[in-house]
């Protein structure tokens, strides 16, 4: 909402002694938060009122003219213009050498066909105005400025009426009053502790006849529209504003277009009710219905648009045809023209939502609207139309009619609350006299009688005590209330998962992985990315049903594709190497729910030089160890359709499958412009974390030393190395204590078909230091096993 | 025998002063005083000696040992010190050549920022929870006082999953508001981080999944001068204790008052200019809107099974997202969420 402060300073409260910015500033900290504020002067600089002393042609051109400018000063300044319609005596805007004009434009003398010219006569486009706000201004040349009353010197930003600031505020929900240049006065009244003053309009009326003659209004959608007032002027003469009030109209950012229309911008832009004026001569059957639209009825509005309207949608009607689309935009068919002699102006009340909804359904949000979807105050269309038939008079524009019409579907509640000082100042933390709060409170126009508040009908937000304890404590200043710390009993603390993702986090960058954050909504396509079955049930994804795109309308049910994402991005990024994990949160659909299970994967990707498959089952362990989790066990996957069939394994923890590791199959990763080997593996976090194991108790360090054997064995090459170390590990008995493989050997001296595997055993005994008939009786143990059951033999 | 052993004496301290190294050294040992050594040539003569004599001249074969071993241990250490200096300027190298790389995986900036928030709140006694982002309009919107027909509640705005428009992307943290109260008993401080969802294309300032921080207090006598000071506190410990902050009106459904917090900006300090040029941070304000906050609505607090006549409490709720990039300068929102190496290598 647009304020200019010669309108707030000449009609409701002077604060002209108050600068820009502390107006600004001081509105802020009271609940009016000023988006931005700008001088309507600020693009203008150095553009003067001049007098042509003279003119005469160009030496060296058939069109342009040399004329001598008095600007005010002892010698008139040489200008250059290509304009024909200027004559010796018109007075012109000049804009002098080092002028600026709207637009940055920067003006400075120069030569024109080697003739000096020391400035720029300009036209009324080139000071940023347009046709509405110069009515009868010759757009095709200079501005002459002689009906303006200014004199040569005169500075140019005067003359437009650019002498002002436009505050721009930034308009709360819960404030539609504030949509208004009087519900903003009373805001800067006493945000400075001032009254402001009110003004009362005055119809004097005319014998031209009386509206219950000539009209009828009728209002059947009456839970759609509160209140409908009407008001009708004729012998309109149609014609251009004042300048008073083009001028405020422009500060505002309205167009000017005719006094009729302007009046009912003024109106709206001054009470904050939307007006609107109707063509007397369109009006069918002479009658206004107020009704739901028919299905697929159609309305051009005022744009030239053609709109299909249908049930839900508020219309203005006559006795057949839609004339106007309620609170949002008039019907060109009723549109006020040139030739237009009796009006009918309509000031109305209607719901909020259903405007909203229309207004979005037609996709056509209007300054009318935006103030209706806020609920306005229905007490405000009669002051309104009020109004707007004073200035009619004012500006001599017509006759206004007898009567008023007036349909109330509404009944109006006075609403009272009790000033509760004492719970104000304890929910405040303030100690503020309840004198104090009732002066507060009378600023803002809300009066006090006998400790109840009467809530005046423009302020719906005012319901309980924290209402008027809001007002209280900004009147008094939120910044004064004194900051008091408070003592908590409860104790803070993370939930355990957080601390075990913080865990994780700090374990996976320790391994040089970088931390990604991605979308949790992922486009459909990423099952068929990952070449998922299409009868798996990852496919059976929560769907948006209102999507900004197709590529963000499904919940992932799965983290891969997220990861592949980034890791695709960053190769295109040419970054040779990536090493990403994240902790993303998928929507697993549940039987039985409305919500989905939200559990969390702990993903890593990684491509480029030296990574590879044990690379990333060693850094996976490594976290795993780190989270204190159970021993994980890997079995090869040939049949996940999104990793390389010899080279994935399934994660398992007791039993339980926890996801699934590998090269990315290479299908998948070209899919995602991936040419290079990407390796990745994917962990159900959440059921991870409740397999953590308890924090460890101290063991004693063994007293007696341990012993290495190294087995060489040659076995199958089908035999896989987890298999040999489970026999080894359960022939070995209580005093292996570890076995670690250290070499896999193929090639000369070992057959075809077959493979030789070393380990290293490590024998220990808690109470006595081993005899090599001890360690000879474990390794005979072991090999009778391997043998036996794997066909494993001692190289 | 004397002057053989005075002999042997100057003439192995003079060969021993001449000694080059631990080989030289261990040849003239083995010479001088080995078991076929000069020394013990001359003591073999000994026998030959009377007894009067053999002591008198033990004795001075024992000194003449004893001198020249000191010698040849003296000599040892000055070899042995030349020898390792020589050893040690042979082994010099050139430090200035990169250390081997060791790869450090980074945290990303977001969740950096969002660590050292939690970190603040948990010792001042909150407790950090988490909760679904797929959520029902009741905890969302209904229950937080957001009326049905109220425009955070249009298609236009928030994602949904139901035709009745009952289920949906959570918009806002605060849903947790609900979620909390319900399941705990005042006196109640709660922090709850966490994604939301609206419909917003991605540019440099919006993005359709953004982060929030969400905080909330109820027990006996909690004020507005409580929630200004938690605040207050929190920003300094954030911006820096110089960091200065104001507070505005403002207007939430799910609190009353309400409030927002601004910080001076720290670019122009509050002036909204540098070098005479509108400033770029604030945009000419001076004031960087920090977070929204106020005292729990009457209405929530009963909506939540919470007698509002006996308790109060405050809430708020920051944007992680703009808190990060201002304390990290980061200018673009979509660099957050496009996790280029180049960038989330940076912190």
């Amino acid at each position: 909402m647009k304020l200019n402060r010669e309108w707030l300073n000449k009609e409701f409260v002077d604060l002209s002694h108050i600068s820009d910015k502390e107006y600004v500033e001081k509105l802020t900290v009271f609940g009016q938060k000023v988006e931005t504020y700008e001088r309507m002067d600020a693009e203008i600089k150095n553009v003067k009122v001049g007098k042509v002393v003279s003119i005469v042609r160009h030496e060296n051109s058939d069109h342009m003219w040399v004329c001598q400018v008095d600007v005010g000063e002892a010698e008139p300044v040489q200008i250059v213009t290509g304009a024909q319609n200027v004559h010796e005596g018109d007075l012109v805007p000049a804009a002098l050498h080092n002028s600026y004009l709207p637009g940055g434009i920067h003006i400075t003398k120069g030569k024109l066909r080697g003739v000096k010219s020391n400035g720029m006569l300009c036209s009324f486009a080139e000071l940023g105005l347009t046709q509405n706000d110069v009515p009868g201004a010759y757009a095709d040349g200079i501005w002459i400025l002689n009906d303006e009353a200014c004199a040569p010197g005169d500075d140019i930003n005067a003359v437009i009426g650019n002498d002002d600031t436009v505050v721009e505020f930034e308009i709360t929900n819960n404030r539609p009053d504030c949509y208004s240049v009087i519900g903003l006065a009373r805001e800067s009244a006493a945000a400075f502790g001032l009254t402001m003053r009110h003004h009362e309009p005055v119809v004097k009326g005319s014998d031209a006849g009386s509206i219950y003659d000539k009209l009828d209004v009728e209002v059947p959608a009456e839970n759609l529209c509160n209140r409908y007032t009407a008001r009708m002027v004729a012998n309109v003469k149609i014609g251009p504003s004042p300048k008073w009030l083009r001028h405020r109209l422009r500060a505002n950012g309205v167009r000017p277009i005719n006094n009729i229309v302007d009046i009912t911008n003024y109106v709206m832009l001054e009470y904050g009710q939307p007006m609107h004026a109707f063509d007397y001569r369109y009006i069918g059957s002479n009658k206004i219905v107020v009704r739901e639209a028919a299905e697929g009825e159609t309305l051009t509005t005022l744009d030239g648009n053609v709109r299909t309207l249908k049930p839900g949608m508020l219309v203005i009607a006559d006795g057949d045809k839609p004339i106007g689309l309620a609170g949002i935009m008039g019907g060109e068919n009723s549109e006020i023209m040139d030739d237009t002699t009796t009006v009918v102006f309509e000031s109305a009340n209607f719901n909020g939502t259903s405007i909203r909804q229309t207004a979005l359904a037609l996709g056509m949000r209007t300054e009318s609207s935006g103030k209706f979807e806020k609920n306005l105050d229905p007490m405000m269309t009669l002051p309104a139309v009020q109004r707007a038939c004073e200035l009619v008079e004012l500006l001599e524009a017509g006759d206004v009619l007898d009567g008023i019409i007036d349909i109330l579907n509404y009944v109006p509640e006075a609403k009272e609350l009790p000033l509760e000082a004492d719970r104000i100042n304890h929910l405040l933390g303030t100690d503020i006299s309840e004198e104090d709060m009732i002066k507060y409170l009378n600023l803002l126009e809300i009066p006090v009688e006998n400790g109840m508040i009467q809530v005046p009908s423009f302020r719906p937000d005012l319901n309980l005590m924290a209402d008027i304890a809001e007002e209280v404590g900004r009147s008094y200043g939120y910044n004064e209330i004194p900051t008091v710390p408070f003592k908590t009993s409860t104790q803070g603390g993370y939930a355990p998962i957080m601390l075990a993702e913080n865990k994780a986090g700090q374990l996976c960058r320790a391994l040089g992985y970088s931390e990604i954050i991605t979308y949790s909504f992922v486009s459909p396509a990423i099952f068929d990315n990952i070449r998922l079955p299409k009868d798996s049930v990852l496919r059976n994804a929560l769907k948006i049903q209102n999507p900004l795109g197709e590529d963000t309308s499904i919940m992932r049910t799965i983290a891969l594709p997220s990861m592949l994402d980034i890791l695709s991005r960053n190769n295109a990024y040419h970054n040779k190497k990536a090493k990403l994990y994240e902790l993303a949160k998928i929507y697993l659909p549940t039987e039985g729910q409305d919500l989905p299970a939200e559990p969390k994967m702990l993903v890593l990707g990684t491509y480029g030089a030296g990574e590879n498959f044990f690379k990333l089952k060693g850094e996976l362990e490594a976290v795993m160890t780190g989270l204190r989790l159970p021993k994980a066990s890997y079995t090869a996957v040939k049949d996940n359709p999104s990793y390389h069939p010899g080279r994935c394994a399934a994660v398992s923890i007791n039993g339980e499958l926890l996801g699934y590791m590998g090269q990315v199959h290479p299908l998948v990763a070209k899919t995602y412009g991936l040419e290079c080997e990407v390796y990745c593996a994917e962990i159900n976090f959440s059921r991870a974390f409740e397999m953590m194991l308890p924090e460890p108790t101290f063991t004693p360090l063994p007293k007696y030393p341990a012993v290495t054997r190294d087995l060489s064995l040659v076995c199958g090459e089908e035999i896989p190395v987890a298999e040999l170390e489970n026999v080894i590990v359960s022939a070995g008995g209580k005093l292996l204590r570890s076995v670690k493989l250290f070499d896999i050997y193929r090639g000369k001296g070992i057959e075809d078909g077959k493979k030789s595997v070393a380990f290293s055993l490590e024998l220990r005994a808690d109470d006595r230091t081993l005899t090599d008939t001890d360690s000879e009786g474990v390794v005979s143990k072991v090999l009778k096993a391997l043998e036996e059951k794997l066909g494993a033999v001692l190289r | 025998m004397k002057q053989q052993l005075e002999e042997i004496k100057l003439h192995a301290l003079a060969a021993l002063d001449a000694a080059d190294s631990p080989a030289a050294l261990e040849e003239l040992r083995v010479k001088l005083l080995g078991k076929k050594g000069e020394l013990t040539a001359v003591l073999k003569q000994m026998g030959k000696l009377s007894p009067e004599e053999r002591p008198v001249m033990g004795q001075i074969a024992n000194a003449v040992r004893a001198e020249i071993e000191a010698k040849l241990e003296e000599c040892k250490a000055s070899i042995g010190a030349k020898v390792l200096e020589a050893k040690l300027a042979a082994e010099a190298i050139d430090v200035t050549i990169p250390g081997e790389e060791v790869e450090m995986g980074h945290q990303h900036p977001m969740n950096m920022v969002l660590q050292e928030v939690k970190d603040i709140f948990v010792g001042m006694g909150y407790t950090v929870v988490d909760g679904p982002e797929v959520e029902y309009a009741a905890n969302n919107f209904t229950r937080l006082n957001i009326e049905e027909g109220h425009p955070s509640r249009d298609r236009s705005d928030t994602f949904y999953f139901t035709d009745d428009d009952s289920i949906l992307l959570r918009t806002q943290t605060s849903s947790m508001q609900i979620r909390f109260m319900e399941n705990n008993q005042p006196p109640l401080c709660m922090l709850a981080p966490g994604r939301v969802f609206r419909k917003d294309e991605a540019d440099a300032t919006h993005s359709p999944m953004f982060h929030q921080i969400e905080g909330l207090v109820v027990a006996e006598d909690i004020t507005m001068g409580n929630l200004k000071d938690v605040l207050i506190t929190i920003m300094q410990r954030i911006y820096g204790h110089d960091a200065q902050v104001r507070f505005r009106p403002h207007h939430f459904p799910f609190t009353e008052p309400s409030c927002e917090m601004d910080m001076q900006c720290h670019k122009c300090h509050g002036t909204g200019e540098v070098d005479g040029k509108v400033c770029s941070t604030c945009h000419g304000e001076g004031w960087i809107e920090l977070l929204g906050a106020g005292m729990v609505h009457p209405v929530v607090l009963e909506n939540c099974g919470i007698d509002s006549t006996k308790y109060s409490g405050f809430a708020f709720g920051m944007g992680l997202e703009r808190m990060a990039m201002g304390r990290l300068r980061i200018n673009d929102l979509r660099l957050i969420f496009d996790n280029d190496m180049r960038f989330l290598n940076q912190f």
